[in-house]
């Protein structure tokens, strides 16, 4: 079986000979609402079809996101989640899809970047993405995940000048994720109409493909991504806030995966 | 290279979502072009001098002096003595004037005692830029009057219920509010943390405590300092202070965090005092209180303004260089030097500034001190009364 950066680019390839539009990354916050909780919702997440799973592990200052996802981690710290803790749940995922981890610098930093990226390699994780690690600061985080075939998946956003496009572009690994707003991650209503633009000028850059997250809350909107040019769409708070309010949540989370993934075998190919 | 400072030996840098990486780079050209052209200087200086009333006195406080010990001079730089009563009216009025020249009319700052958002908000008053600052509920608490202040002067506080509700959480806040308004906001940070440039900017709108005291211990002790002594919560009195030292080599700098309850107790906060590992908080690599798996502790002080787990990477630097020395007191030994003061020379000193007065009253070895003052007291009526009618 293929790992790491190689296993992303195998399940963006099966997604489209599926016939899906896009790829469906659905996100989970590691550690909420318990560590046991959220291995039970990734495992719902491969079960209702998803064709790779982001697991973000807990960071107390959580600068790129919004209100749902900063308090599921601060729940999920209280409740006692760790760095390993989580990544013992990826590894339970990624016995059934690749697993990209979101994790803020710091508790990278913490255990050094080497340490860290052997522990994603022993964890079977396929990549992470580091929300607050630009490009200039990266590159010992990229030297790490390329030795041991590690996916460092970088963040574009609308407001990315070309030139850094260019770089980031050249430099990405298992995919691009951009940014559809300006702004941190949460629901938001209608999709912005310059996504495509968006999408293009990511795309245009790079070799790997072009993700979607921040703001897609409905199936419409991401068969409205995918219509736009994404290859991937990542849903985030919609699920974060189920797993919160559901009495069932592993039940209530993969219902509304399945109905993520079916707007995306469902959209159109045009 | 680049123009301005991004790092101070390992520590700086610019650790933020990449929504950001942009305007920093706009605020640095922003900044290079605007400190080299005179109409931008010019018209900074005029504020400082007919708005704020600088340059502030350099005080010599004879009775804090004899208490200290005999034949010591100790000179008080008086910033508590500027408009809205603080230093920081210096780093706001600069940066609003920034804000201007890049042309956003939006302006956003984080505060923890208050005067950085009441600095902010009358900055904006004067230039008429919207004004939000962002505060943390238990700072809104401990600090009322600057939150009536704000108000009055347009700006609107945002309440931050978040974690211990004080200065991290407000800076997080800020950051989230910029990261969403990038295109019309300018974030005036109120001290020297964050990404760069803002660690340099800052202090470099800050230099002008140091500048003045350097030029006005020479004029009136007729010597430079032995010691230069300043509060350091993210750092911004103390890195201007310093700045102004900088080159004299025999000149001691000395930063004091807050030790709060006892820097053993880890309840305190004192990064730089304490050691351990570095870290990224709010953009920069430096200086920081974490836990083994890397998640940021919450900081304590009696003082909302030293309230924080972090400090500005060029202060890391210093430490690790050698440069400067980096010292504790706890929120006690804050409080007593807080009405020593008051009753010696008839100066309430803000509970930040009260930390720089007790580490020099307890290490008398020196004969002549420079200390910031940073602050006025005013705000801290309610807290400190309290504290010390509980004692």
């Amino acid at each position: 079986m293929p790992a790491g950066a190689e296993r992303i680019a195998e399940a963006f390839a099966h997604a489209r000979a599926e016939g899906r539009v896009a790829a469906l990354m659905p996100y989970l916050m590691g550690g909420y609402p318990d560590l046991d909780g959220s291995r039970a919702i990734g495992l719902a997440y491969a079960d209702a079809g998803a064709d790779l799973v982001e697991l973000g592990i807990p960071f107390s200052d959580p600068l790129a996101d919004g209100p749902v996802i900063h308090a599921a981690a601060t729940a999920a710290l209280r409740s006692g989640a760790t760095v390993p803790a989580v990544l013992e749940v990826a590894r339970a995922i990624a016995e059934r899809v690749p697993v990209v981890v979101m994790c803020y610098v710091n508790p990278i930093l913490a255990r050094g970047v080497e340490r860290f990226a052997d522990q994603l390699v022993a964890a079977s994780v396929s990549g992470v993405i580091v929300p607050d690690l630009p490009f200039e600061e990266a590159s010992e985080l990229r030297a790490a995940c390329a030795a041991r075939g590690l996916a460092l998946v970088p963040l574009v956003a609308p407001t990315t000048p070309e030139d850094r496009l260019e770089r980031i572009g050249a430099a990405a690994s298992g995919f691009v994720y951009t940014v559809s707003v300006t702004g941190t991650t949460g629901e938001r209503t209608g999709t912005d109409s310059g996504l495509s633009a968006v999408l293009a000028r990511a795309a245009a850059h790079t070799t790997v493909p072009v993700a979607v997250g921040f703001g897609i809350s409905t199936p419409e909107q991401a068969a409205a991504a995918a219509a736009a040019g994404a290859d991937g769409v990542i849903v985030g708070s919609r699920l974060v806030r189920a797993a919160g309010e559901a009495q069932n949540a592993p039940r209530a989370t993969g219902d509304l995966v399945r109905s993520f993934a079916g707007a995306l075998s469902g959209a159109s190919l045009g | 290279m680049s123009a301005v400072d991004r790092r101070f030996g390992p520590y700086g840098g610019q650790y933020v979502p990449e929504t950001l990486m942009p305007a920093l780079a706009e605020l640095e050209e922003a900044w290079v072009s605007a400190r080299a052209d005179p109409a931008y200087r010019e018209e900074l200086s005029e504020l400082l001098r007919d708005y704020v009333g600088r340059p502030s006195p350099l005080y010599r406080a004879r009775r804090l002096g004899e208490v200290a010990g005999a034949g010591r001079e100790v000179y008080l730089k008086r910033e508590d003595l500027n408009h809205t009563g603080a230093h920081k009216i210096n780093n706001a009025l600069g940066q609003a004037l920034l804000a201007q020249r890049m042309g956003k009319r939006r302006i956003i700052a984080e505060t923890g005692a208050g005067q950085h958002g009441v600095a902010s908000a009358t900055a904006c008053a004067l230039l008429g830029l919207d004004c939000v600052v962002y505060m943390g509920t238990e700072d809104m608490r401990r600090q009322r009057p600057n939150v009536e202040r704000m108000g009055l002067l347009g700006a609107r506080v945002e309440p931050v219920h978040d974690g211990a509700r004080t200065l991290k959480e407000a800076v997080s806040a800020a950051i989230r509010d910029w990261v969403a308004n990038v295109e019309t906001t300018h974030y005036i940070i109120g001290s020297c943390v964050g990404p760069a440039p803002y660690p340099a900017l800052v202090r470099d709108l800050q230099r002008v405590i140091g500048d003045e005291a350097r030029a006005q211990v020479l004029e009136q002790a007729g010597r430079l300092p032995e010691r230069v002594i300043a509060c350091v919560g993210g750092g911004s009195n103390s890195i201007g202070m310093f700045a102004g030292f900088m080159d004299d080599r025999d000149v001691s700098l000395i930063g004091v965090e807050a030790a709060g309850e006892g820097i053993e107790t880890g309840r305190h906060g004192a990064p730089l005092t304490a050691g351990g590992r570095a870290g990224v908080l709010h953009g920069a690599y430096s200086a920081i209180m974490q836990d083994e798996d890397g998640q940021i502790l919450e900081a304590h002080s009696i003082s909302a303004g030293l309230d924080y787990p972090g400090a500005g990477p060029e202060h890391a630097w210093l430490r690790d260089s050698g440069r400067a020395r980096y010292v504790a007191v706890t929120d006690r030994e804050a409080l007593e030097a807080f009405e020593r003061l008051a009753r010696l020379e008839g100066i309430i000193p803000a509970l930040e500034s009260a930390h720089a007065i007790a580490w020099a009253l307890a290490n008398p070895d020196s004969e002549l001190d420079v200390i910031c003052l940073s602050g006025r007291g005013d705000k801290d009526l309610d807290e400190a009364l309290g504290a010390l009618g509980a004692r």
